[in-house]
């Protein structure tokens, strides 16, 4: 285990140097003036000008550019907004946040999604395998945006279940709609992943050993086939992460929740390069550690992986 | 050989084989010539067609496309310069079905004109990905060993980025030249791996057939192989996320465009739509549902047609029906 974790630990480090280095190089080597476009159409005064491309390293080599950016990253630094904020400050507000909102849609659409696919699995070819198979289809098909609007429309301002926005400190009960929205991206991935590993499942040698002992269906079930068929499902989540990641930014943007995604939703519409370019980085280190963390999940949960 | 009497000879007591006349060796030994050549796309083409969900969706991509070649023929309005004010958010008159938006523009023309965006971008899109994909995951795959190694880290690298945010990233830096390339280039770029890795898989269980060794074993260069041989025989699963992989371009266009970082207000574009509608959600929610629907049927047909595919290319898929 320790082996293998070393291996995967090590295979990071190129890509976490790569990703930095090709966000870097696409806002800071592509044509456009930094100070420019922070300025708008009012140019500031020249000494302004040097004084700032002093500050930010803007005079050096590219390359040096980059290694002072990527020394701020190791460092946990991570910049300053465009209001003057520093970034870091920024996260630690509004991450609990988004951490709270995507715990809650995971929550959703593991417990929606593996109990519509364990069902659907079981009773392939079923009423409720077709109506599951139909439905996770639409889902599939509409974009995050949709599906949050018209939720937002019918479920809080028509019907007044939900509350449309978010309020002050995101209590859980406001959370609830966005999460359920966020949830429906995967949830049909999910049923499908489950499904289709249940049916592998079930028709392996091992469960057929378990019925011929004359074990309970109630028994075989959760611990003989539910639990083989997980995996897939768990790797999945890894994966998905950097669309949960997109979502949250659109969700947020929204239901106006005070998370890392409205953050980056607001410096989008603003056009605040900076900006988007530090949560960006924010979104990609934690998406690499999500995948990291569910790589030795993955590993203790299944033996052969760490002997392959 | 030598001829058999088996008039003459003795007959013998016992028959360990069956006596020739007996075997049909005919129906053993020969290939019937004039009968139906069969290989996986001609299996699946048979699958395919006797499915409705194939023809459905097959309908519903026609007449998209035939909306976005010919727009004319579906509406008169001009969707953007015959746009009055007074009729901001207004409710459906004559000749203006699904009423106006909030700049008084006419809700159909604007959805009619925008499907042109949509298709040329998820086409773009998808022939950048599949190229992408293809050139890297063919030489990754076939060739091994240090190219492999190279080629895939590159995918890891580009992997690492979400697409989306990658897009964002990319259309924040050419603020000032957004049009269908652009976009189409900052979706592209980021979105190859996965095809990448489906066909470097592939082709690592399809490398090691007996016909890539005689084709070896008879001097066919080792290029030449990787081309008429091995891609051809692991195409199928490309093609199946290609077709999905669409549909995902056409979503992540409306998304830039919903985002402000898409397409400029200028070009027709569902989520320019969407996005502009959204502030008048609570008086005027059609204005915003009708482009969402528009967008959302083309995905479906998309994705409906990915389905029908993967079923039909992928045997696994099928047994599990």
């Amino acid at each position: 285990m320790l082996w293998y974790t070393g291996k995967r630990l090590l295979q990071v480090i190129p890509v976490l140097l790569g990703a930095t280095f090709l966000i870097y190089f696409m806002v800071f080597a592509m044509p456009g003036d930094p100070i420019a476009a922070l300025y708008g159409d009012r140019p500031p005064a020249p000494g302004v000008i040097e004084q700032i491309r002093e500050q930010y390293h803007l005079n050096d080599p590219f390359i040096v550019q980059y290694f002072y950016y990527l020394a701020g990253i190791f460092q946990g630094d991570f910049g300053v907004t465009y209001s003057g904020q520093s970034v870091n400050d920024v996260l630690a507000r509004t991450f609990p946040v988004t951490i709270r909102l995507a715990l809650l849609a995971i929550f959703f659409e593991m417990v929606a999604g593996i109990f519509v696919g364990l069902v659907s699995g079981l009773r392939k070819g079923g009423i409720f395998d077709a109506t599951g198979l139909g439905v996770s289809l639409v889902l599939i098909s509409l974009p995050i945006f949709v599906v949050g609007f018209v939720a937002q429309y019918f479920l809080a301002i028509q019907l007044g279940w939900f509350s449309p926005t978010v309020g002050a400190g995101a209590p859980l009960e406001d959370l609830i709609l966005p999460a359920l929205v966020l949830a429906s991206i995967s949830f049909a991935q999910i049923v499908r992943l489950t499904r289709s590993s249940v049916i592998e499942t079930a028709s392996l040698d091992f469960v057929r050993t378990a019925y011929s002992k004359g074990l309970t269906r109630r028994r075989i079930v959760p611990v003989h086939i539910l639990r083989n068929s997980l995996i897939p499902v768990i790797t999945y989540l890894g994966t998905d992460f950097g669309t949960l990641l997109v979502g949250a930014t659109v969700t947020e943007g929204i239901f106006n929740v005070p998370g890392v995604g409205r953050t980056l939703f607001q410096a989008i519409l603003r056009g605040e390069g900076p900006t988007i370019v530090s949560f960006v980085t924010v979104m990609v280190l934690l998406y690499l550690v999500v995948n990291l963390v569910i790589d030795l999940l993955y590993a203790v949960l299944d033996p052969r992986i760490r002997y392959a | 050989m030598p001829d058999i009497d088996t008039t003459t000879s003795k007959p013998r007591p016992e028959h360990f084989v069956a006596p020739l006349e007996e075997t049909p060796l005919d129906a053993i030994d020969t290939i019937k010539a004039e009968g139906k050549p069969s290989n996986l796309w001609i299996d699946a083409w048979d699958d395919v067609r006797r499915r409705p969900m194939f023809w459905i969706s097959l309908a519903m991509i026609l007449i998209i496309v035939f909306i976005a070649l010919f727009p004319g023929l579906f509406t008169s309005e001009p969707p953007n310069s015959n746009c009055q004010l007074a009729n901001s958010n207004g409710a459906p008159t004559d000749g203006h079905p699904l009423g106006f938006t909030r700049q008084g523009c006419d809700v159909w023309s604007r959805i009619v004109h925008g499907a042109a965006t949509s298709l040329t971008v998820g086409i773009i899109v998808t022939i950048l990905v599949f190229t992408l994909g293809v050139l890297f995951g063919a030489f990754a795959g076939f060739y091994g060993g240090w190219v492999d190694g190279l080629l895939s880290r590159i995918g890891d690298i580009f992997f690492a980025i979400p697409y989306i945010l990658a897009a964002v990233v990319i259309m924040s830096v050419f603020a000032e030249y957004r049009n269908v390339w652009i976009i189409s280039l900052a979706i592209g770029v980021f979105a190859w791996p996965v095809t990448a890795r489906v066909l470097r898989s592939e082709i690592l269980r399809v490398k090691n057939s007996d016909y890539v060794t005689a084709a070896t074993a008879i001097g066919v260069p080792k290029f030449k192989i990787m081309w008429a041989h091995v891609v051809p025989n692991s195409i199928a699963p490309v093609i199946v996320i290609t077709t999905i992989a669409l549909a995902g371009a056409i979503v992540a266009e409306a998304t830039l465009s919903f985002l402000g970082v898409g397409l400029p207000s200028t070009f027709m574009s569902w989520g320019n739509d969407i996005a502009q509608a959204q502030t008048t959600l609570r008086t005027a929610p059609q204005v915003l549902l009708y482009p969402s629907i528009a967008l959302s049927l083309t995905v479906f047909s998309f994705i409906m047609m990915g389905e029908v595919i993967r079923d039909a290319l992928d045997p696994k898929a099928r047994a599990q029906r």
